[in-house]
């Protein structure tokens, strides 16, 4: 029951983390129909940024001024690069990221290096917030989930109640309309890459000093999650990416936290274990356990998704 | 053009020609990873390679009277594959000597082929120097009489480990987790083995393997090792898993004992910093916090000099006894191109190591016995840190000769 606690608490991290990353790019999915290879590399140089920034300004001015210069870095990308490939359809535009991405990480690698660089949380969060049975959270995570859940209030607000937030609605699902209507829709468009970009920068920031670090493979390693939490979130809808990736980081932890063998379900349900599992044609079925499986689980979530529900949890269009 | 004038050019070539042949270098190939993901250990390696060479062979006046070894780096990429066309090059460019260390499926490639290429091209034959794959296979079922290993493998590590372990009264419950692939499976294996031998009262209250290089958040894995109990971990990860495995567990309130086998230099110990104090230790040859000797230090010192970049470190202090080995031998065999006796030379041969302690090369399996130190990560008494952090690696307990007797499987043909 205590390790349970405990994994609320770490999911709810892990996922919160994800929705910052997801926000941004479901908007700019859903609007411009891009799929943004490179908006993990964006969150990659968040943390690259506001771990040089930190070294010289600390830690704070890092998280105030790494989202802004990654959200102008999106912007213009979009201006002066997505919009010139933009007529040539939509490969041309996949491509553009994709080959956005592989530049980003060897460009980072030519300035910080290969390895991790020694990206710290600030020393005012360096202590114990609260211990469930040994197992402590550190304030720094408590700091993550506030600082998360406080990006999504103001975007809700935003997207929802501001004259802005309406015309980004009204241009996901009518572009055309909202163009006739003498509104300037490639600026919107910029502003949303930019804003996007710079989520994924947040993300970045606050994410660099926990985990692996920072280091040139880490935006690798989030790439492909964050395109599953969309479509199972549903494109365009904000509450469908925290929802999506909420349940991702819950999934994702619990599987990892419990060690069940896929062999006692199975004896569960009435088979019997091979006495020589070497030899038996199904030894890795028995053999496998959760922890092991955990990593295809999200993507396991999407093929269903797309099976039974294929505009996502909250979708409004059928993609 | 005239007679005198082609007679002079004709005398001059030959002159070139026969005084290249006399003083010709002698070449090592260098297979290992200079681009790509592990990049960074590789040019590292370069680096330590060429300095070990200058600074033990050729400002000595190098071997047999004067001939001056050369490294030749060639990228493998690793790949099992790439490297076994990188090793047909080298063959070919007629190097006789092969090193190669960053991983074991590669060196488990490499061992095969060159024993192949031995038995087929008598001629032609050359030596591999593994200067860092530990699979124990390598010595032992896998063994052949052209591989020389001049680390400790996994199992001697483990066996030194546990030995320190041991001695540990309050030590009662372990948890080993690690890699899904067969290094990872073979510390795991050995640390079972050795517990169940060394300290039957000593309950593994874990024993798992997480996908390599999959997992992006280890906070449930350091959750289940706190809610576990355990009073200390063993762990045979690298690189980025090693990185957040380690900062999870210690994130998450654990404040026994890590032991690990590679959480050192190339950023690692820099991102872990003040936070690994205490919990950090490794298992490993090569002790450079305290400086063994003057000698060492000013060899660290001269590096240093050489290469005063912070990533640029001694982190494979192997590749100095492997280089002072070598020429040893060649000066004993009395050539650098038969190297059956180079490497008869080489086997069972007794000398000092360049960081502290003796070097024995087995005759039996060609598997170095040397001093395995239990490093603690500290910022104390650190001479050499790593990675320009402070923080380095302190030889705080060490096994003399560890494993001097280690059995092994292996049938060594000699030619």
């Amino acid at each position: 029951m205590d390790l349970f606690l405990v994994n609320i608490i770490d999911g709810l991290v892990t996922g919160l983390l994800l929705f910052m990353l997801s926000a941004g790019l479901t908007l700019i999915f859903s609007m411009m129909g891009v799929l943004n290879f490179a908006h993990a590399s964006f969150f990659m140089l968040g943390a690259y940024f506001a771990y040089t920034i930190s070294v010289y300004m600390g830690f704070w001015m890092g998280l105030l001024l790494a989202p802004p210069i990654v959200g102008f870095l999106g912007a213009m990308t979009e201006k002066y690069g997505l919009r010139r490939v933009h007529k040539f359809g939509h490969v041309p535009e996949l491509i553009f990221t994709f080959g956005l991405a592989l530049l980003i990480e060897e460009v980072v690698t030519f300035i910080w290096g290969k390895s991790q660089v020694p990206y710290a949380p600030p020393e005012i969060l360096n202590f114990v917030a609260f211990s469930i049975a040994g197992n402590t959270v550190a304030a720094y995570k408590v700091f993550m989930i506030f600082i998360s859940i406080g990006i999504f209030l103001v975007l809700l607000y935003i997207l929802t109640k501001t004259r802005v937030g309406m015309i980004i609605q009204a241009a996901l699902s009518h572009p055309q309309t909202v163009e006739a209507l003498g509104h300037n829709v490639p600026r919107v468009f910029m502003g949303v890459f930019g804003v996007g970009t710079a989520l994924a920068g947040v993300a970045g920031v606050i994410a660099g000093p926990i985990g692996q670090g920072t280091f040139p493979g880490m935006a690798f390693i989030l790439g492909s999650i964050v395109f599953v939490t969309i479509v199972v979130g549903g494109l365009g809808s904000l509450w469908g990416a925290l929802i999506a990736s909420l349940l991702i980081g819950w999934v994702t932890t619990f599987a990892a936290s419990y060690n069940l063998r896929l062999g006692d379900l199975l004896e569960l349900v009435g088979f019997t274990q091979p006495e020589i599992l070497s030899e038996s044609l199904f030894r890795d079925a028995w053999t496998l356990t959760l922890p092991q499986v955990g990593p295809i689980l999200p993507y396991l979530l999407m093929v269903l998704i797309l099976v039974f529900r294929p505009y996502g949890l909250l979708g409004k269009r059928d993609a | 053009m005239k007679l005198a004038a082609r007679l002079a050019l004709a005398t001059a070539v030959s002159a070139v020609f026969a005084g290249s042949a006399f003083a010709e270098n002698i070449k090592i190939a260098f297979i290992d990873p200079l681009s790509g993901p592990f990049a960074a250990t590789g040019v590292n390696g370069v680096k330590q390679f060429e300095h070990a060479i200058d600074v033990l062979v050729n400002d000595q006046g190098g071997v047999l009277g004067g001939r001056e070894l050369e490294l030749v780096p060639f990228d493998n990429k690793i790949s099992a594959q790439e490297s076994l066309v990188q090793l047909q090059v080298a063959i070919d460019q007629g190097i006789r000597f092969i090193a190669q260390g960053n991983s074991s499926g590669v060196a488990n490639a490499l061992t095969d082929a060159i024993n192949k290429h031995n038995r087929r091209n008598p001629e032609d034959r050359v030596l591999f120097l593994n200067y860092s794959a530990v699979d124990p296979a390598l010595t032992n079922d896998k063994c052949n009489f052209w591989h020389f290993r001049f680390d400790a493998h996994a199992g001697i590590k483990m066996d030194a480990l546990t030995d320190v372990m041991a001695e540990n009264e309050d030590l009662s419950k372990v948890y080993i987790i690690g890699q899904d692939y067969s290094f990872g499976k073979a510390v795991a294996a050995a640390a079972v083995s050795n517990l169940e031998t060394k300290r039957p009262d000593v309950e593994i209250v874990g024993n798992e393997l997480h996908p390599i290089g999959k997992v992006k958040d280890f906070t449930p894995y350091a959750r289940k090792i706190v809610a576990s109990e355990a009073d200390a971990v063993i762990t045979g990860n690298w690189g980025s898993d090693m990185i957040g495995l380690g900062k999870a567990i210690l994130e998450s309130g654990f404040d026994g004992p890590i032991y690990t086998y590679y959480a050192a230099a190339d950023g690692i110990t820099a991102t872990f910093g003040e936070a690994g104090k205490g919990s950090l230790r490794l298992v490993a040859e090569g002790q450079l916090n305290p400086p063994p000797s003057p000698e060492a230090q000013a060899i660290y010192e001269s590096f240093k000099a050489r290469h005063p970049e912070p990533e640029a470190n001694i982190s494979q202090a192997r590749v100095y006894n492997t280089i002072k080995m070598l020429s040893m031998a060649i000066e004993e065999a009395g050539t650098a191109d038969d190297v059956v006796a180079v490497a008869d030379a080489l086997s069972g041969m007794e000398t000092e190591g360049v960081w502290g302690g003796m070097l024995k090369m087995r005759e039996q399996d060609h598997q170095l016995i040397q001093n395995v130190h239990i490093m603690a990560h500290t910022d104390e008494n650190i001479t050499f840190d790593y990675d320009g952090s402070g923080f380095g690696v302190y030889a705080a307990e060490t096994v003399e000769m560890a494993s001097a007797d280690i059995e092994t499987t292996c049938k060594m043909r000699r030619p």
